[in-house]
């Protein structure tokens, strides 16, 4: 049998038996834990790679049944568009990592070294197994993989309040990823299969329609509670703040994002409007979507911490998704779906250059870091550049979301939600503005920030990557579309 | 009369949502992590007790096939397997808020939230 068949559970597999493995490669040698793990998150890159570039050239998806059982009995591995994204995260995480190196010497306790990597990499086998599986109720076990060890990393940093946002953030995402467990009982009550796809075609005929809506309620408020929607965001800006950077840009990039893309694996087997008549819903997300746009930028621009301002900002961005998804038309989804990508590239990147900027001077307060871009000048362009494109002005890859979700509110005549997308960007754009003030316009206080000197090369190259990649999907911003447009038509059909 | 009726018929149903919302009461009323904790833990267990319960079948035997397939009835062994890992979920579960209040406690010399939320804010 050909390699390439075992190819979509390997991408799974690597980092899971990777991240258990860890502690052993940290037993020879601590220095050999973050070799180790970028080889992994390599590997698996490649292998996501090899299964994207398929995915693209045959058009159809990747099927592959556990221990050979085929579905519905066994455990089937889907890999369609929206698990293109794994290439995405496996990239990123990739790019975290050769960032960790350094900045991980520094800044963490020596015991913590080893766990570090291996929750990094269990982190990242919950993500790449969430968006690849075609099981729901494997969806759920790498929920808690991931959500486990994103609880973990945030109290890795060891500070007092680390390991009480910690708990903030675990209690919260044990209730919601319980949540998603009373939904897949409802649902199995109700059709007595977990594969998805099957759960598809079962649903479109049961005579059981409150069970059902039941189940998508309990889904909706558990992947709301990992995605931070505004009434349930009270965990994120704490934990987001508080972890080391590199597991920072992993929670805002990437973790939060899991609970959309569990959203839209949820509305894909119920179907838009097949199943359930989902029009309230839709315009409740979308409201919903909008208070967080607002509020978000509102609370960020109060912050003077300069992480605490971008984990607002993730709300605020998150809304942008939620409320394209809401408006539940093609341009809106598209918009938003895009935006899951582009904001995560964006929102790493601002991270791991705040990230740089902690490493060298240790302050992390919009007023003691006046004058920073003087002393760091490659690093704070690449943070302008980052916030230029989360704040969505072309060419950058932060706009055509932002414009896509734009066409998609006025062409459902909701032009309301245009005009707050459009006040949250201006918000947005004000609060980035204090960002660029004080590291560019105002005399240096500390003397940290004068004795400053650029970051090492192994914590710049990933940011230079990240900063080209803003830059390239803003001229190529039609590349992911790719993807994306097969996945929205058929939600839509 | 009729709903009472219904709800004693699927107790099984009506004791686990019970213990659904006696452990989100005591997440959500008690101060003390401990308590929030077991509160959590008590919300695991009635999931799992519903879960298992759909597959349960009157006077059903265990799903082992002797021999010849026989008439006799089976439960459906799939939502025991699954709430296997669901309790193993929720053991590292509790294990992480343990070792993460274990944390506070040696940081803060409390664990009732509403203290560490002074302390928090007094910072």
């Amino acid at each position: 049998m050909n390699i390439t068949y075992h190819f979509p559970i390997l991408v799974v597999a690597l980092p899971l038996v990777g991240g258990a493995l860890t502690p052993f490669v940290g037993k020879i040698n601590k220095r050999y834990c973050a070799l180790w793990s970028i080889l992994i998150t390599f590997f698996s890159l490649i292998i996501s790679l090899f299964l994207v570039l398929k995915l693209a050239l045959t058009k159809k998806p990747i099927n592959y049944y556990l221990g050979g059982w085929s579905p519905p009995y066994g455990i089937e591995i889907r890999f369609d568009e929206l698990s293109a994204a794994s290439a995405v995260i496996l990239g990123l995480i990739l790019l975290a990592l050769i960032f960790s190196w350094r900045y991980v010497q520094k800044e963490l306790d020596e015991r913590s070294v080893v766990p570090y990597y291996s929750l990094f990499l269990l982190n990242t086998a919950g993500m790449v197994g969430f968006v690849v599986t075609g099981d729901i109720f494997n969806l759920f076990v790498f929920l808690e993989i991931l959500s486990l060890s994103a609880y973990a990393l945030v109290a890795i940093g060891g500070e007092r309040i680390a390991e009480m946002a910690a708990f903030k953030y675990l209690l919260m995402g044990a209730i919601s990823s319980l949540a998603v467990l009373l939904g897949i009982a409802f649902l199995y009550s109700i059709t007595g299969t977990l594969n998805m796809y099957d759960l598809h075609q079962r649903l479109q005929h049961t005579p059981y329609l409150k069970t059902a809506s039941l189940a998508f309620s309990l889904f909706l408020i558990g992947f709301c509670v990992k995605a931070a929607i505004f009434p349930l965001h009270i965990w994120l800006p704490d934990a987001h703040a508080i972890a080391p950077c590199p597991v920072s840009a992993l929670l805002s990039g990437l973790v939060v994002k899991s609970g959309i893309l569990g959203i839209l694996r949820i509305i894909s087997i119920y179907g838009l409007h097949t199943v359930l008549n989902l029009t309230f819903l839709n315009s409740f997300l979308a409201w919903l979507g909008t208070i967080s746009i607002v509020l978000g930028a509102f609370f960020a621009f109060f912050q003077n911490d300069i992480k605490m301002m971008l984990a607002y900002s993730t709300i605020s961005n998150i809304g942008y998704i939620v409320l394209g998804i809401g408006l539940a038309d093609y341009y809106g989804l598209v918009g938003g779906i895009v935006h899951i990508f582009n904001h995560a590239i964006i929102k790493v990147t601002l991270f791991l250059c705040s990230g740089a900027i902690i490493y060298r001077t240790g302050l992390r307060t919009l007023s003691d870091l006046r004058g920073i871009g003087r002393k760091m000048p490659i690093t704070m362009a690449c943070m302008s550049i980052a916030i230029i494109a989360i704040t969505g002005i072309p060419p950058t890859n932060g706009f055509i979301c932002k414009w896509f979700i734009a066409i998609g509110a006025v062409q459902r005549d909701k032009p309301l939600f245009a005009v707050a997308l459009l006040f949250g960007a201006l918000f947005i754009f004000a609060y980035y503005i204090k960002i660029l003030n004080s590291a560019y316009f105002r005399e240096p206080i500390r003397k940290e920030v004068e004795e400053a000197i650029e970051a090492p090369l192994s914590l710049l190259i990933p940011i230079l990557l990240l900063t080209s990649a803003c830059l390239v999907f803003g001229i190529l911003a039609y590349a992911p579309l790719a993807f994306i447009k097969p996945f929205v038509e058929r939600l839509l059909a | 009369m009729n709903i009472f009726l219904k709800l004693y018929l699927n107790f099984n149903y009506t004791v686990s949502m019970i213990l659904f919302l006696i452990g989100l009461y005591t997440i959500i009323s008690k101060s003390n992590l401990i308590k929030k904790l077991i509160g959590l833990n008590i919300m695991e267990t009635s999931v799992f007790l519903f879960f298992i319960s759909i597959g349960a079948v009157k006077g059903g035997r265990a799903p082992i096939l002797e021999g010849t397939a026989s008439q006799v009835q089976y439960v459906n062994p799939l939502p025991q397997a699954l709430i296997l890992t669901g309790i193993v979920v929720a053991v590292s579960t509790t294990a992480l808020a343990l070792s993460l209040i274990i944390k506070i406690y040696e940081h803060c010399g409390t664990i009732e939230a509403e203290k560490l939320k002074e302390m928090e804010e007094g910072r």
